[in-house]
């Protein structure tokens, strides 16, 4: 009995296998290129990587959000910073990774645990508007960086090399980075999920009384999960600054940070595949929406809220409840 | 004479102008299961919440092992080796049973900062938890999420996790609430058979449960202690009598 213990836990809540759909996810992502190189143009390319930067955004918030019910609505401060250290080392000539991306990481996990330190200490709305609040404080201290650009961003001259290589200036090169990226990230995610650090938040999430009653201060459990989930978003900064060779306050706006929740109710909450998901849902469809019609929000805002009022458990949800009436025949 | 496990001294709680804990002191030795009981609204499950740290006396000092806690939060004291269940089941609903033992077995053997390795395949975690559960009577319903459980069962779950800490002080609040008959009994018996290893503060209002287990009793009446001292002699108090044991004993 003692052997399959572990085996017969429950790992998350779906009917699909729970490996198979980031298998299949990961899979359509590795070939979407070589699809790319058939039908010719770099177009697609481009897109995917757009869609998978967001993805590591939306992991990364996912771990709040799905795993600790922490809604922060100030994630896409954190980008930003990821974003702006980027450009402003490169407006002073420091173009290379191997210093940048550590700065990114650096510059938005303090900034997760300088705002984490006092936003942690309240809960639920107050907690939603206090990042809300941070982020916003981001958004305009970037708007008022004149030297570096103020409101209208700031472009940047050139992509990063990798210890001197040009290797993020091919589209193609560029894209596999980017999965190699979230990869990454979405394995680190898992792994933090199932350890006992994860096993903590994710019972803090359930009843923080009880957990405390047990032994634990749930304060800096999730204030450890704030500081690495801003990490990872500096991450998404990095490669965004660098997709597009431009920053920008837009990138840290309270709109980017509500898109990024909506990414992951989207895609499920809580599931970390959801959150790829939702993400690239979303933006395939902004992208497909507006390019029929430039009231494309008007079409886009009624079909989130059906899908959150119907499918509680967002696409994911949708999908698993499907193969579910499948199976049964 | 032993230094007592838990020593309130001068505890005093109101929430507005309702006065709780009325210059409360009170002593629970090592190893002795001691009942607290009165009539409700007596402040007994207060008590227990300040003793826990859930929430925090107004005035006066709580010490475990001679040393003053009235400071530290619930996780700390929880980390000191106070352990509690709730009068309404706290549980983890979403973890299955097991896992909501393993976490307080976690919590005992450290290293929660883990960031790798699947901890629900750790059988270093898995196994103390099962004995738990298997001390309660869970071993059975080891899987089954633990907001599925009876209501029964869920008593014996919070029972399990407070077991699994490995606790010098327990405080139960109110265990056999609700519970059938015939678990009542397996909780007794099973409460009969843990005394002696730690100390246990018993909040109940089953006096034949009381009675059973207690070494000592204390009649709380509105956030003073009326009474304190061996059953028999608690029994025949007149003052007890008449304020609450006339009624409960029919």
């Amino acid at each position: 009995m003692r052997a399959s213990l572990a085996a017969s836990l429950p790992r998350p809540r779906g009917a699909l296998p729970a490996t198979t759909l980031p298998a299949g996810i990961f899979l359509v992502l590795a070939l979407l290129p070589i699809v790319a190189l058939l039908t010719g143009g770099s177009y697609l390319v481009s897109l995917g990587s757009r869609v998978m930067i967001f993805a590591i955004a939306a992991v990364a918030l996912d771990l709040l959000v799905g795993y600790g019910a922490l809604i922060s609505f100030g994630h896409a401060a954190f980008v930003g910073l990821g974003a702006y250290a980027v450009g402003i080392l490169s407006a002073y000539g420091i173009t290379d990774a191997l210093i940048s991306l550590p700065v990114a990481l650096t510059v938005s996990a303090a900034y997760a645990f300088l705002t984490g330190v006092v936003c942690l200490r309240t809960k639920g709305v107050y907690f939603i508007m206090i990042t809300l609040a941070f982020g916003q404080m981001a958004f305009f201290t970037a708007s008022s960086l004149a030297p570096f650009g103020g409101d209208d961003g700031l472009t940047i001259a050139v992509r990063n090399t990798v210890a001197g290589f040009a290797l993020l200036r091919n589209e193609r090169a560029f894209y596999y980075v980017v999965l190699f990226c979230l990869l990454s990230t979405y394995l680190f995610c898992r792994a933090l999920v199932g350890s006992r650090f994860g096993r903590v938040v994710r019972g803090a999430k359930e009843n923080p009384v009880r957990v405390a009653t047990i032994g634990f201060d749930v304060y800096r459990f999730q204030l450890a999960t704030y500081v690495i989930a801003g990490a990872l978003a500096g991450l998404a900064g990095f490669l965004l600054a660098n997709a597009t060779e431009f920053v920008s306050p837009a990138y840290m706006s309270w709109q980017r940070s509500g898109e990024l929740i909506v990414m992951v109710l989207l895609g499920g909450l809580g599931s970390l595949d959801g959150a790829i998901i939702g993400a690239a849902a979303y933006l395939l469809t902004e992208e497909w929406l507006s390019g029929v019609t430039e009231h494309w929000k008007v079409i886009f805002g009624p079909v989130l809220v059906l899908i959150v009022l119907f499918a509680r458990g967002g696409l994911l949800g949708l999908a698993s409840a499907l193969v579910r009436r499948l199976g049964r025949g | 004479m032993a230094e007592p496990a838990v020593r309130l001294q001068n505890l005093r709680k109101s929430f507005g102008a309702l006065i709780v804990t009325d210059d409360l002191s009170l002593d629970i030795m090592p190893c002795e299961l001691h009942a607290i009981i009165g009539p409700n609204g007596a402040g007994k499950t207060t008590l227990i919440n300040q003793i826990s740290g859930l929430i925090a006396p107004d005035s006066g000092t709580i010490k475990f092992d001679g040393r003053d806690v009235t400071g530290l939060p619930l996780h700390a004291r929880a980390a000191l080796g106070v352990a509690r269940s709730f009068q309404v089941s706290s549980i983890l609903p979403g973890f299955s049973a097991l896992e909501n033992v393993a976490l307080a077995v976690q919590s005992r053997v450290g290293s929660s900062y883990r960031l790798l390795g699947c901890a629900a395949a750790e059988s270093g975690l898995n196994e103390p938890a099962l004995a738990a559960l298997a001390d309660v009577g869970l071993a059975e319903r080891a899987h089954v999420p633990a907001g599925e459980l009876a209501h029964g069962e869920k008593r014996a779950l919070e029972l399990a996790i407070a077991l699994a800490m490995q606790p010098k002080v327990l405080l139960l609040d109110e265990p056999m609430a609700g519970t059938g008959s015939e678990e009542t009994a397996r909780l007794i018996a099973l409460l009969r058979q843990l005394k002696g290893r730690f100390s246990v503060v018993l909040v109940e209002h089953d006096m034949t449960a009381v009675f059973a287990l207690a070494d000592r009793i204390s009649v709380l009446l509105y956030g003073r202690i009326l009474a304190s001292g061996a059953p028999a002699a608690v029994r025949g108090d007149p003052r007890v009598v008449a304020a609450y044991l006339g009624d409960e004993m029919e």
